[in-house]
């Protein structure tokens, strides 16, 4: 399989199942529109194919550029079959878990419009994880990670800041015990940073491999959903604040994640707003809400989107090439290395290797299930852990979800978000569409991007 | 080649055999959370 598109200039082509990237010229691209749902070729252009063509390029032309794409499908590099399906279908049933994402305070001092936990209660009452809830999941993890040496914990909320005492209590138990049974925990923080201060920057730089920083861009814009219980907006309070923790963090990674709605469907701008301030590094993310909220990204807002992306991409090309650092990260793509296939078709996580716990302990496959009765899967204080639930998360990837099978992006996106599809289509393995159109965009764009930079080089 | 510029040729393929020993980060990929395209991910086997 193939997929073929043109951007700044260039046409591009992905060969999906070997990874292979290639820039072509009009005369290959035309030719591969003939063959592009072809898996063996005939070592000479096929006579329709050369005929139709003829009008616009040379007989010379035509054959030599065939004769490169046949090269290439021998090498493995171009229209190149699916070896996969098999390996998915029949992969070792048995993860293990290895990410916690804790849910440390099911409160929050903001209430944005958009919140998918219900402004931090997750459809329950507002509460806080004690420490001895976060020792059990500490337990929890460290017994069914088997031999996975890398654990990560995620505190997240609402805002894990008004529970911050017991971050830290939780933290270094997870590290003592890390010692103990050879796990190395990593630590990651997601916060709209209210409540920052010195001593918790500090705490933070010394113990978290990741914070996330939520902040949707021009002040106008963050304000409109990002506010506090009494209305009024977060902005003029927490830009400062994250200015400082990003200053003092020194190499460390952070990222300032925004939302856009479809109150703001440049967002570029709002991307270039977090740059203005003196951030790197970030991430811009379409809100999903139902279609009825005022905000909702419908799909007659698609086409506007994706010029948004490609204006996106233009930018990143531009700052790139000038020397000067920013990463957005649904761009940052090497082509040269990723994950192995495995990874890239297998997803998540959520239910099997990645799960939340709530403030009571309660587990749910991921924190965007919490709350909902169908995916309760046990305790970790009564160590009840419902095998039904995670078998159904495990056996699911790229390969059981129709709609990826001829999904060009399916091994850089690894079929989607499983909550979404649940919520959206009734159906883990349902895609939600809507998200399926713009990561494809973003896909393109991030390896058009790759692509333009390297040929430049 | 003259008509084809392979940028990259990074062969999928080879990883099947080696890959999956899980040791990389898990890969969130909605709008609350450092939301990930897998792709980007780094890989702890290398
Ligand atoms: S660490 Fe590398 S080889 Fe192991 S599963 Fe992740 S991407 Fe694959
Ligand atoms: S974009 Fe949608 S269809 Fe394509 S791989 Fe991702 S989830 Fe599947
Ligand atoms: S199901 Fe969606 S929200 Fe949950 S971990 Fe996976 S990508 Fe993230």
């Amino acid at each position: 399989m193939i997929h073929q598109y043109t951007m700044f200039g260039l046409n591009i082509v992905l060969d999906v199942y070997s990874g292979a990237v290639h820039a072509v010229s009009d005369a290959v691209y035309e030719i591969l529109l003939y063959l592009a749902d072809e898996t063996e070729l005939p070592d000479t252009i096929p006579a329709n194919v050369l005929n139709i063509l003829s009008e616009r390029y040379t007989k010379d032309e035509l054959i030599e550029a065939y004769g490169e794409i046949y090269e290439l499908h021998k090498q493995g590099l171009l229209l190149t079959d699916d070896e996969y399906k098999d390996l998915a279908l029949n992969l070792p049933k048995k993860s293990v878990v290895k990410a916690l994402c804790l849910h440390i305070a099911h409160d929050c001092n903001l209430r944005c419009s958009y919140c998918f936990a219900d402004t931090g209660s997750f459809k329950g009452k507002r509460s806080l994880m004690s420490f001895e809830t976060g020792k059990k999941a500490i337990d929890f993890v460290i017994e069914n990670s088997e031999h996975r040496r890398n654990i990560e914990i995620d505190f997240f909320g609402g805002e894990p800041l008004i529970n911050f005492k017991v971050v830290k209590q939780i933290t270094e138990y997870a590290k003592e015990q890390g010692k103990l049974h050879d796990k190395n925990f990593r630590f990651t923080i997601t916060t709209n940073g209210l409540l920052l201060n010195d001593e918790i920057n500090d705490y933070i730089n010394e113990n978290m491999s990741n914070v996330v920083l939520s902040l949707d861009g021009r002040p106008q814009i963050n304000d409109r959903v990002r506010r506090r219980v009494d209305g009024t907006g977060s902005y003029d309070t927490i830009v400062p604040k994250f200015k400082k923790l990003v200053e003092s963090r020194g190499t460390k990674d952070y990222y300032i994640r925004g939302t856009f709605t479809a109150n703001n469907l440049d967002f570029a701008q709002d991307v270039m707003h977090i740059v203005s301030l003196g951030f790197k590094q970030t991430s811009m993310e379409p809100v999903v809400v139902p279609d009825t909220e005022y905000y909702a990204i419908l799909p007659e807002h698609l086409n506007k989107i994706y010029s948004e992306y490609e204006r996106l991409a233009q930018i990143y090309i531009e700052k790139r090439q000038s020397g000067e650092p920013f990463n957005f990260f649904h761009f940052m793509i090497d082509l040269d290395q990723g994950p192995c296939v495995i990874k890239r078709l297998s997803g998540c996580g959520a239910g099997h290797e990645y799960l939340a716990i709530t403030p009571d302990g309660d587990i749910y496959p991921c924190h965007q299930f919490v709350g909902d009765k169908n995916f309760y899967m046990g305790n970790v204080f009564d160590k009840t852990f419902d095998l039904s639930i995670k078998e159904k998360f495990e056996k699911s990837n790229v390969y059981t979800k129709p709609s990826c099978q001829d999904c060009f992006a399916k091994f850089y996106c690894s079929g989607g978000c499983c909550a979404n599809a649940y919520h959206f289509n009734n159906d883990i393995n349902k895609p939600y569409e809507m998200a399926c159109a713009m990561e494809r965009k973003r896909v393109e764009c991030a390896i058009a991007i790759a692509a333009k930079l390297k040929l430049d080089e | 080649m003259k008509q084809i510029k392979t940028l990259t040729k990074a062969s999928l393929k080879e990883t099947k055999s080696k890959g999956g020993c899980g040791e990389c980060q898990t890969s969130c990929q909605s709008a609350c959370k450092t939301s990930c395209t897998v792709a980007n991910q780094k890989c702890e086997n290398i």
